[in-house]
């Protein structure tokens, strides 16, 4: 029998991947394949191209050309069965503020299909340390209260992957190292696969087993977090960063400038 | 499938518990408008003109099925995006005609409740009884509550592709089509040019139907199935239309962006 590829074990495979607004390229021909229980991260200054990325990863939007393979299926072609088997949270998505914690979580728990719903929801608040939230309104919890509550979301169908956009922006910095380590334990005990974005470096350092560095649509880094700074001679993710952004902000600058 | 509608239909349900603006949707407003044309009808009646004037109230009731049933599908989603919500119900496994079913359920529910409330009332206050359109009121609602969601699929697949900046459309598009819908007087005191154009939407049918049994005169079922030939051509046209906006806004990128809006 013949011997499994790379893309074969790839939870994640994305080929030549594109995605252009009006003319402008925003993500150029990105290819990636990212294994089953990596945390993987996605970095980049703005404009880099992580969000559309994640965008098209989730469904979306629409790539202009190239593929992604989720569990080995097409996302276009079998887009439900992949995101019963998915999540996201992100810092800037929100449940409905004037539901309870028990409401909102329960219509997603029906969305998914969970089974046994009540242990389930009242499981994960334990989990994330907000039991006491399950009947409060929504809207009236704190910020960091909120963003656990949209991990517990995430985390009601038992996701396979899971894509995180900023998880602990907007919170206090011991509730975002709980809920670090919260993830890194979910991580540890059930192998999920997490795609990670975010502005901390420290954090992706601490997180991620792989960075992706894109810089206007490319990917420009790819590998271990220790290993892509010592090949740049850098002293840390967050100066590389910097050098990047700023090589990046040159580009554009003398870009335009040929265009005038 | 009948989980995930389930869930967006308990999701409004929450949300009306929840929301005194969203109950007075359902009672305040309908019960005003019932209040000032029962009173305009009760007015016209002292000055000695036949009871046909009831049909004022007649017809008011039954707009609201139309207005409920657009504005439950067009309102809630436009209540995704205020609550940035929209992303979690997009990348869930629900598909879209399971989101569009439960939205028309919701509809359905609402427009039932109203109804209900202004028919007792209008019976108590007016002495208007709505039970008189018989069988009538069957097709009467059904056409119109089709005709309701079929526009709702167009506000939004609008609402979708221009977000924000469409909103008015929510309010502003069932009021476009009353003057056209003959609601309150008959299709020919339109001018000719209006009359083809009212005689194009479902509704037109409904309130002349209604306004012929209120006179005397029986069901013109042809007519009927004329209105429901019509709502069947409208939702059809409403869903590729939706469809197509839907597209239009995973290529452009505004789906994701709309939550951030």
């Amino acid at each position: 029998m013949a011997q499994a590829t790379e893309a074969d074990r790839a939870i994640i495979s994305v080929d030549g991947l594109s995605k252009h607004f009006a003319g402008h390229k925003v993500v150029r021909d990105l290819s990636i394949s990212v294994p089953r229980g990596q945390i993987l991260g996605l970095l980049g200054p703005n404009g880099a191209g992580k969000s559309t990325t994640l965008h098209m990863l989730l469904g979306l939007t629409q790539p202009s050309t190239g593929s992604i393979r989720i569990f080995g299926k097409n996302l276009q072609k079998s887009r439900r069965s992949i995101l019963s088997r998915v999540n996201f949270s992100s810092a800037y998505s929100s449940l409905p503020t004037n539901l309870s914690v028990w409401e909102n979580l329960s219509i997603f728990a029906r969305l998914y299909g969970v089974r046994s719903r009540r242990e389930r929801i009242r499981e994960l608040l334990e989990l994330f340390e907000i039991p006491h939230t399950l009947h409060a309104l929504t809207g009236a919890l704190s910020s960091g209260q909120l963003t656990r509550v949209n991990l517990c979301k995430a985390f009601l169908n038992e996701p396979e992957i899971l894509f995180l956009d900023e998880p602990t922006a907007s919170l206090d910095p011991d509730i975002a190292a709980r809920v670090r380590q919260t993830l890194l334990r979910i991580h540890r005990e059930r192998g999920v696969t997490m795609i990670y974005t975010s502005h901390d470096m420290q954090e992706v350092q601490r997180m991620c087993e792989r960075v992706l560095f894109l810089s206007r649509g490319k990917i420009i880094r790819d590998g271990p977090p220790g290993e892509i700074v010592d090949r740049d001679g850098a002293a840390s993710l967050e100066e590389m960063f910097i050098a990047i952004s700023l090589a990046d902000q040159e580009e554009v600058r003398s870009d335009s400038g040929d265009k005038d | 499938m009948f989980h995930r509608i389930n869930a967006i239909i308990l999701r409004h349900a929450y949300l009306h518990r929840r929301s005194p603006a969203r109950v007075m949707e359902v009672f305040f407003w309908p019960v005003m408008d019932l209040l000032v044309w029962g009173y305009i009808t009760a007015y016209l009646k002292e000055l000695a003109l036949s009871d046909a004037v009831l049909f004022f109230i007649g017809a008011m009731i039954l707009w609201d099925v139309l207005y409920r049933s657009q504005q439950a599908i067009s309102l809630s989603i436009t209540e995704e995006f205020w609550v940035r919500n929209f992303i979690n119900l997009f990348i869930s496994p629900l598909s879209i005609p399971e989101f569009i079913s439960a939205l028309c359920l919701v509809g359905f529910i609402k427009s039932v409740v109203t109804t209900v409330v202004l028919a007792i009332l209008a019976l108590f206050l007016y002495q208007f009884d709505l039970l008189q359109l018989g069988l009538g009121l069957l097709p009467f609602y059904g056409n119109l509550l089709l005709f309701g969601w079929a526009v709702g699929l167009f506000t939004m697949g609008i609402i979708l592709r221009y977000g924000r900046a469409a909103e008015a459309l929510i309010w502003g598009m069932p009021f476009l089509l009353q003057p056209l819908s003959a609601v309150f007087y008959p299709v020919n005191v339109l001018p000719e040019w209006l009359q083809a154009v009212a005689l194009s939407l479902p509704s037109t049918y409904v309130f002349q139907g209604m306004r012929q049994v209120m006179e005397g005169g029986g069901i013109n079922w042809g007519q009927m199935e004329l209105a429901l030939g019509l709502n069947l051509v409208y939702m059809v046209l409403g869903g590729l239309f939706f469809g197509l906006m839907l597209r239009s806004v995973r290529i452009k990128g505004y789906l994701a962006r709309q939550n951030l809006q």
